[in-house]
């Protein structure tokens, strides 16, 4: 068989490998941030625009504040939930603004605006163990002052957030040493008693479960945040009027009650968002049947295309890159040192960077698995192209092939074992590394991790990690059936 | 008769302060065999390379069939055959595939490539059915044949072999050289044999050119060197070897 055919069925192998369908929809696009409430809000407002006879996406689960805002403005997304004081503090960086009104005029010539307020309002605090609040005397936030032998560790966006530990522990005058975790797991670790000091929304539903004391801010220092839709101003006037019936419809201890449905009650966004739209006439009852397969398959989906469409272009950019440089070595050498920096980058910080560049969404997620997979294609098919037997080398040349005839009679063929490793490699990565991408609304299996890093749900965490897990050996499976059909046994 | 390769001056080098082949000057006749023996580093396979273009030396000309070497280095070395120690066999093709490839490259016609290959194979003393097997299922001397086939397929008016014969055992050796003395006088091919083997620069050569050090030790036909070593080193190296 000539050396060229085994290319052909390579690529079409690929290509077959690859899921057909990339299905947009002019549809409502609804955001979430990666937290409980966030989602059950979100998904009280996207059954309230079905309702109301609109089509939504559903892009929930989106890393934090500014990966939901950044997805906004590049209208990624028409609207999500935000918080007036979030909206002021961290986005604006105006914190002396307040009030719904104020800020609307402040984001309108961003061509945004704030729906009406949905009516609680989910501030920060810190809250301790009851036990220890009482053997400590623990009341006001001033108190921990007197006790920096606690241990406080809080989630890592109120680490890091102006508004958070910082602008408090100054306003306090606390000293003590602080650690950040996953908002998710800092009350399961509060249980186990390795956190005894955290931060809290105050309409957590966990508070009560697990019976936490919120300490007093006597001091006012957290500011008001308010749940307000935010969203675009090209949001149509039929789903303006249909979010304007959920004005002032929550207040604390409801928004309290949902949460704690949904993390302790074992509901779904879905059921209790519908219980609280259907009591209050604003939505149709919907059967709750089960979603998990249909979600399952979505995810599979997504998964794969995300991959696939990553992986296809590193195979193609890597393999051309190669061939540009393998003939000289400093190049060579640059072009894998380069590679390797980047596969340095932490994931979810590659895809945080690449969130200004490209929004949210597909083309940041393919982008960064593309990015990790360069590494392993490039460093195998350059090692393969460089290390061929010099003397198949010198006999190629010897004989009269041209450059190109060189590629493609002798060194493509030869490294086609070492490249098909690399490309296995790299496939096996992304499967891996795709399950990260949920968190900036590209979908796929780690939607529902993220979702149940959210709700501390490991059985929902187990529905994206399982499938992810048995999709790598698939994967690694079919290469190896691929593997076995393209490449002779005598190379092999 | 007229030569085959002409050497006129050539100097060339890889380290500037120590040259591979200095200053030589040689004639090769052409249709004949001439071996160029010599010690590890005396420069024989750079010699071979300047022939075929792989290398360009730094001063002086090489002629080939009484033309300076073309631009087209491509075409130019497809009308010289070339095989190594060890054949180098592209382990990825049968052997059909090997020895055919630059018929196909050149458009040969179908018919005219299954014809070449089959009167190769013959004279080479291979069954048809080597054809479609790959290399690695062949004998080190088997694979050197099929190089052999390869060298040849386009009817090449030159033939350059880079100790060809060395990596088989002795009795191989001696089949091989048999085919290959039948071969060269059947398809009438200049040739120019590298070797460190005496015993095979006599059997197989018309003419020797003895390298030293870059430099021409003795050179002329092999009779000639045999009966009148040009030197100490000469005749030392001819008793060493042939006894």
């Amino acid at each position: 068989m000539l050396p060229e055919k085994h290319l052909l069925r390579c690529l079409l192998g690929l290509m077959l490998w690859l899921p057909a369908t990339w299905v947009y929809a002019d549809a409502v696009q609804v955001g979430s941030k990666n937290f409980n409430e966030s989602y059950i809000l979100a998904e009280i407002i996207a059954q309230r625009l079905e309702a109301a006879g609109l089509d939504v996406e559903r892009r929930y689960g989106l890393g934090g504040t500014l990966i939901c805002f950044e997805a906004l403005q590049a209208g990624e997304i028409d609207l999500y939930v935000e918080y007036t004081g979030t909206l002021s503090q961290v986005v604006l960086g105006t914190p002396d603004v307040n009030g719904v009104s104020a800020l609307d005029a402040l984001i309108a010539e961003r061509g945004l605006m704030l729906l009406a307020p949905l009516g609680f309002n989910n501030t920060y605090a810190i809250a301790v163990p009851r036990a220890l609040a009482v053997e400590k005397g623990l009341k006001r936030i001033g108190d921990l002052a007197a006790h920096p032998e606690l241990r406080v560790v809080v989630s890592h966006e109120f680490l890091e957030r102006e508004d958070g530990w910082r602008g408090l522990a100054r306003a306090y005058g606390l000293g003590t040493e602080v650690k950040g975790i996953e908002h998710g797991l800092a009350y399961q670790a509060m249980q186990a008693g390795s956190i005894q000091v955290t931060d809290a929304y105050s309409t957590d539903g966990e508070l009560e479960q697990y019976d936490l004391v919120i300490l007093d801010d006597d001091q006012g220092y957290f500011p008001e945040y308010l749940a307000v839709p935010l969203a675009r101003r090209t949001l149509p006037a039929v789903a303006v009027d249909a979010l304007s019936a959920l004005s002032g419809t929550i207040d604390d201890r409801q928004m309290q009650t949902m949460n704690a449905r949904v993390v302790f009650g074992g509901l779904s966004f879905a059921e209790v968002a519908n219980d609280f739209l259907v009591a209050r006439n604003l939505a149709p009852e919907r059967s709750s049947g089960s979603t998990m397969l249909t979600d399952l398959r979505r995810n599979t989906a997504q998964h794969l295309k995300l991959t696939g469409a990553a992986l296809l272009t590193a195979v193609l950019v890597g393999i051309g890159v190669s061939l540009v440089v393998f003939r000289a070595p400093l190049a060579s050498r640059a072009v894998i040192y380069f590679c390797g920096l980047l596969q340095t980058v932490p994931s979810i910080a590659l895809l945080a960077l690449l969130i200004p560049v490209l929004g949210i969404g597909v083309a940041p997620a393919i982008l960064a698995l593309f990015l990790y997979s360069l590494l392993p294609i490039l460093r195998n098919t350059i090692t393969a192209l460089t290390t061929i037997d010099p003397t198949l080398v010198r006999v190629a040349i010897a004989m009269g092939l041209s450059r190109r005839q060189q590629l493609r009679y002798v060194y493509l063929p030869l490294s086609l074992p070492s490249m098909f490793a690399g490309i296995r490699t790299a496939a096996v990565i992304s499967i891996g590394t795709a399950t990260l991408a949920a968190f900036i609304g590209a979908g796929g299996l780690g939607d529902p991790i993220v979702t149940g890093l959210a709700l501390n749900d490991v059985g929902l965490i187990l529905q994206g990690a399982v499938p992810a897990a048995l999709l790598a050996v698939v994967t690694e499976l079919v290469f190896e059936a691929l593997e076995r059909w393209l490449i002779p046994g005598h190379l092999r | 008769m007229a030569d085959c390769v002409r050497f006129d001056g050539v100097w060339k080098s890889y380290d500037p302060d120590r040259p591979v082949l200095r200053d030589l000057t040689l004639a090769l006749p052409a249709g004949a065999t001439t071996a160029i023996v010599g010690e590890s580093g005396s420069g024989k396979t750079t010699l071979l390379q300047l022939v075929n273009a792989v290398e360009a030396p730094d001063r002086g000309e090489v002629r080939v069939f009484d033309e300076p070497i073309p631009p087209d280095r491509v075409a130019f070395r497809r009308q010289i055959g070339y095989s190594v120690q060890g054949a180098g066999l592209f382990p990825h093709m049968t052997n059909g595939e090997n020895v055919t490839l630059l018929a196909r490259l050149e458009g040969w016609e179908h018919a005219a490539i299954r014809r070449r290959l089959e009167t190769l194979l013959e004279q080479m003393g291979l069954s048809p059915d080597v054809a479609d097997r790959f290399p690695a299922e062949l004998s080190g001397g088997q694979q050197q044949r099929v190089g052999l086939c390869r060298a040849l397929m386009l009817k090449p008016r030159l033939l350059l072999l880079d100790e060809p014969f060395s990596a088989v055992d002795p009795i191989t050796r001696v089949g091989l050289h048999e085919r290959f003395r039948h071969v060269q006088v059947h398809e009438g091919v200049s040739t120019l044999l590298v070797t460190h083997d005496m015993r095979e620069a006599v059997k197989l050569a018309t003419t020797l050119v003895i390298l030293r050090d870059g430099e021409i030790a003795q050179a002329g036909p092999v009779a000639d060197v045999l009966a009148y070593p040009a030197s100490e080193y000469v005749s030392e190296l001819l008793q060493g070897q042939l006894g």
